[in-house]
C-alpha cells in the first residue's frame, strides 16, 4: 500500500525539481564540460575547435597581463571582502537597536544595493571626478589639493573598493536576520552579570552570528573575484595602464573581443578552480572558529 | 500526477524546440505578399540610422521581390559574432572597418567577390583607400557604407586671442606645439585652457606613430613597434603631459564633458584645435552652433616632409554574414546601396563624402557640411592612414593604448612602452599565420599603402 504513495512522491519531489536540474545542466553543467574540452583547444567560435594540449595553459603562465589581472582581482577581494564584512556587520549592529524609526532606517540602508549597477557606475564616476567631483569638493578646502581618483594607477582600483560598500545591503540584512536569532536570555544573563556592551557583542553576539559570518565571507569570496560590471563600465581597458583590469574583464576581452574561445576556458577554468580552493580553504578554516547554536 | 509529468516534460521540449527555432521568430522568411524579407542590422541610432533608414524605404519601394527589415542594433560587432555561431545571423549586419580581418578570419562573413564580379563592381568604382577597407587576404568581405576621415578642427578666437592668424593654422607639428604653449593657461594649479592635447578625444592612439611616418608592421608578419620614427611619434606624443605634469593634464580632462554634449572640450572653448571627423560638424552644430571654428589639413612633423597631408581613415561597412538565409538578396540590396544615387542620399543624410571615385554634380555644392571639400580632398592623400588589417587588431589596439598611457603617466619610456606592445603581439601574430598557413592561406602584404 504504501510503495505507490512514496513514488508518486518521489515523482513530484523530482518534477518540482525538474526546472532547476534541467536550467543547471542546460546552462552550467553543460557549458562546464564544454569549457573544459574547449581549453585545450584553439576555438574560434565559428571554425571548429583544434586540439592544441596544454599550450593554453603554458601561454597563460607566461602572459603578463594574466598575472597582473589576477593580481588586480585579488588584491580587490583581499580589500574588499574584510572592509564589507565589517560595514555590513557594523551597520546590522546599530540597526538592531530598538530606536525610533528603525524600519526606516533599515530600509534606508538597504536601498542603496537596489540601485542597478550602471547607474551606479555613472554615478560614482562623477562622485570620484578628480576635477569637479562632489568628494573633492570637501577635500581640496581641507587638504589644499585634489586627488586625481579616476586616473592615478594606486588610486583607481581603490576607487572600486570604496564602491562595493555600496553594497553591503544584501549582507546587512542576512546579519539582521542572524542577530534576530541569538537568544535574549544571553543579553539578560550577561546583564545580570554586568557585562559592558562591547563585551556583550564580543562574547555572545559575533560568536553565535559566526554562521552567518561564514556564509557570507563565502558569497563575497566568489563574488568578488568574479567582479566584472563596475570595472568595466567605469575604467575601460583597465585604464590607467591596466590597474583596474580586473581577471574576469580579461576573459570577457579575450573571449568576445578577440574571439580567442579556447584561451579564454582555460582562464575560466583556471579561476573556477581558484575560486573552489578558497571556498573550500576558508570553509575548512572557519569551521573550528563557528559556533552553532545547537552545539 | 503522471499526466503532469508528461506535460512538464513536453512543456520542457516544446520551449527547447521553440528555442532552437527561434530564427522563425525572429527572421520571417517572406511575407504575406511573397517578398523575402532581408534582415538588415545596423549600428547607427539618431540621424545617422534615420539617413540609411530613407535609403531603405526608397529602396523596398522601387521593387516589389524584396522587403529590406532594418533594425538599429547596438554592440553590433559582438551581436552579430554571436548570432552567426547561433546559426541565427541577420541577412546583413553594419559593421566597422576594423572588423574585416578578424571576421574574414573567423569564417563569420561571406566573400562578396562572386557577386560582385557578377554585378560588374570593381575597386575602381571606389576611392581605392576605401575599397581596400573591405579585403583581406586578397578576397572582398563587405561594401562601405559611409566613409569617415580627419583633419584637424580648430577654433578660430581662441587662436586669434593668442595672436596667431586664424587664417594661416599650423602647418607642422612643431608649430602646433607652439601654438599650444601660447593658448595654454593656468589658474592656480589648474589648466584652463590647452592648444592641443593628443589624448583629446582619444580615439585613435594607434595614429601618433603613423602621422611620424612609422609603420606598426610591415603588412606581411613583422609587427615594428620599435621603428625609430613610431617611437618620435610617441614622444612627441607624451611630451605634453611630461611638460605639464601628467596629474595635471589628466585632471584638465576629467573636466571635459562627453564627446556629444556642450561640455565637449573644443565646443566649450577649453581646446583649441582637436584631431576630428568629417562627422563633427554635425555635432558643433548640434551643441554650439556659434562657435568660430574651421578645419585644415592636420600638420606633419617638420623633419619628416614626406609626411604632409595625413588623414586618418575609417569605413563603416555592410556584410553578409556566414549561414545568412538571403545572401542573393542581400546582395541585390547591397549592389542598389553602391548605385551613386543611394550612396549619395546616405552620405548627404550623415552629412559625410562619399566612398565611390565619382561623385554628382551638386553633390559637394549643396552639402550641408562647409568642409566637405577638404575632406574629399584628403581621402585621396598618399598618407591616408588606417588601422592594420590583421585578425588581432583590436587587442593589439587596446595594448597600444595602454602603452600610451604608461608613457603619458611617464612609468615607462616611449621605447620601453612600444616594445612591451612589440613583445606581446608578435606571438599573437605568428599563430594566426601558422593558422592560416595551416589552411593553405599564405600571408600577403596587407599593407594600405600598397
Amino acid at each position: 500500500m504504501s510503495k505507490p504513495k512514496l513514488t508518486s512522491q518521489t515523482r513530484a519531489g523530482l518534477l518540482f525539481a525538474a526546472p532547476w536540474f534541467i536550467g543547471f545542466s542546460v546552462f552550467l553543467f553543460f557549458p562546464l564540460v564544454k569549457a573544459f574540452y574547449n581549453s585545450f583547444t584553439e576555438y574560434t567560435i565559428l571554425t571548429p575547435p583544434v586540439w592544441i594540449g596544454l599550450e593554453n595553459y603554458s601561454d597563460l603562465m607566461k602572459d603578463e597581463l594574466f598575472w597582473k589581472s589576477l593580481g588586480n582581482s585579488f588584491y580587490y577581494a583581499l580589500l574588499a571582502i574584510p572592509i564589507g564584512t565589517v560595514v555590513a556587520i557594523s551597520l546590522a549592529l546599530l540597526l538592531n537597536q530598538k530606536v525610533k524609526g528603525q524600519a526606516f532606517y533599515r530600509t534606508f540602508f538597504f536601498l542603496p544595493s537596489l540601485v542597478p549597477v550602471v547607474p551606479l557606475a555613472i554615478l560614482w564616476l562623477w562622485i570620484f571626478n578628480g576635477e569637479s567631483g562632489i568628494l573633492n569638493a570637501f577635500i581640496e578646502p581641507v587638504f589644499g589639493f585634489k586627488p586625481n581618483w579616476l586616473g592615478d594607477v594606486t588610486l583607481a582600483k581603490n576607487v572600486l573598493i570604496v564602491m562595493s560598500t555600496w553594497g553591503v545591503g544584501n549582507a546587512m540584512v542576512i546579519y539582521l536576520a542572524g542577530l534576530q536569532q541569538v537568544p535574549v536570555a544571553l543579553y539578560e544573563a550577561a546583564d545580570l552579570d554586568g557585562a559592558p556592551a562591547y563585551l556583550k557583542t564580543w562574547k555572545i553576539t559575533l560568536p553565535l552570528l559566526s554562521p552567518v559570518i561564514m556564509f557570507n565571507v563565502v558569497m563575497s569570496i566568489i563574488g568578488s573575484l568574479q567582479v566584472f560590471a563596475q570595472p568595466y563600465i567605469m575604467f575601460p581597458g583597465g585604464a590607467p595602464e591596466r590597474s583596474t583590469y580586473f581577471f574576469s574583464v580579461y576573459i570577457y576581452d579575450t573571449a568576445f573581443r578577440d574571439n580567442r574561445m579556447g584561451y579564454a576556458s582555460a582562464m575560466g577554468w583556471i579561476m573556477f578552480i581558484l575560486i573552489l580552493a578558497l571556498t573550500l580553504f576558508a570553509v575548512k578554516f572557519m569551521d573550528k572558529r563557528v559556533h552553532y547554536e545547537s552545539s | 500526477m503522471k499526466l503532469s509529468l508528461v506535460g512538464w516534460i513536453l512543456g520542457v521540449a516544446a520551449l527547447a524546440w521553440a528555442v532552437t527555432t527561434s530564427e522563425a521568430i525572429v527572421q520571417p522568411e517572406t511575407r504575406s505578399d511573397g517578398r523575402v524579407v532581408v534582415t538588415y542590422w545596423e549600428k547607427w541610432s539618431d540621424f545617422e540610422f534615420e539617413a540609411m533608414r530613407k535609403v531603405v524605404e526608397k529602396y523596398n519601394n522601387s521593387q516589389d521581390k524584396i522587403f529590406v527589415k532594418i533594425l538599429s542594433v547596438p554592440g553590433i560587432a559582438n551581436k552579430t559574432l554571436l548570432a552567426t555561431s547561433g546559426g541565427i545571423p541577420p541577412d546583413l549586419a553594419g559593421l566597422y572597418g576594423p572588423n574585416v580581418a578578424q571576421y574574414a578570419y573567423n569564417n563569420a562573413v561571406m566573400p562578396l567577390d562572386d557577386f560582385a564580379n557578377e554585378a560588374g563592381m570593381n575597386r575602381d568604382d571606389y576611392i581605392h583607400q576605401y575599397y581596400d577597407i573591405c579585403t583581406y587576404r586578397g578576397k572582398l568581405w563587405a561594401l562601405p557604407t559611409t566613409p569617415a576621415n580627419t583633419a584637424l578642427h580648430y577654433n578660430r578666437d581662441m587662436l586669434k586671442d593668442a595672436g596667431w592668424d586664424p587664417d594661416n593654422p599650423p602647418t607642422t607639428i612643431e608649430e602646433l606645439t607652439e601654438l599650444d604653449k601660447l593658448i595654454f593657461k593656468k589658474e592656480g594649479a589648474a589648466i584652463t585652457k590647452m592648444g592641443f592635447l593628443p589624448t583629446e578625444p582619444g580615439w585613435w592612439p594607434w595614429a601618433w606613430g603613423p602621422i611620424f611616418g612609422g609603420k606598426l608592421w610591415n603588412g606581411v608578419d613583422k609587427i615594428t613597434m620599435d621603428d625609430p620614427q613610431i617611437i618620435e611619434g610617441y614622444t612627441w606624443m607624451g611630451s605634453f603631459a611630461k611638460q605639464y605634469g601628467s596629474g595635471t593634464v589628466s585632471s584638465f580632462q576629467e573636466g571635459f564633458g562627453t564627446f556629444n554634449s556642450p561640455q565637449n572640450p573644443f565646443m566649450d572653448n577649453k581646446l583649441a584645435m582637436v584631431l576630428q571627423g568629417v562627422w563633427m560638424a554635425n555635432f558643433i552644430e548640434k551643441q554650439n552652433p556659434d562657435l568660430n571654428w574651421s578645419a585644415t589639413v592636420f600638420p606633419y612633423p617638420a623633419n619628416h616632409p614626406e609626411m604632409a597631408g595625413s588623414t586618418l581613415l575609417d569605413l563603416d561597412i555592410l556584410v553578409i554574414p556566414t549561414g545568412a538565409k538571403h545572401p542573393k538578396e542581400a546582395f541585390e540590396f547591397l549592389k542598389y546601396l553602391q548605385t551613386q544615387e543611394a550612396m549619395e542620399m546616405l552620405c548627404l543624410g550623415q552629412k559625410k563624402h562619399s566612398p565611390l571615385a565619382n561623385v554628382s554634380d551638386g553633390f559637394l555644392e549643396n552639402h550641408p557640411n562647409p568642409n566637405i571639400r577638404l575632406f574629399q580632398e584628403m581621402a585621396y592623400s598618399k598618407n591616408t592612414l588606417a588601422t592594420p588589417k590583421t585578425p588581432i587588431w583590436a587587442q593589439w589596439g587596446d595594448e597600444i593604448r595602454t602603452a600610451t598611457q604608461s608613457i603619458n603617466n611617464g612609468s615607462k619610456t616611449p621605447e620601453q612602452a612600444l616594445l612591451d606592445v612589440q613583445n606581446k603581439m608578435q606571438p599573437l601574430l605568428d599563430k594566426v599565420l601558422r593558422h592560416e598557413r595551416a589552411l593553405g592561406i599564405e600571408p600577403r602584404s596587407e599593407d594600405m599603402a600598397e
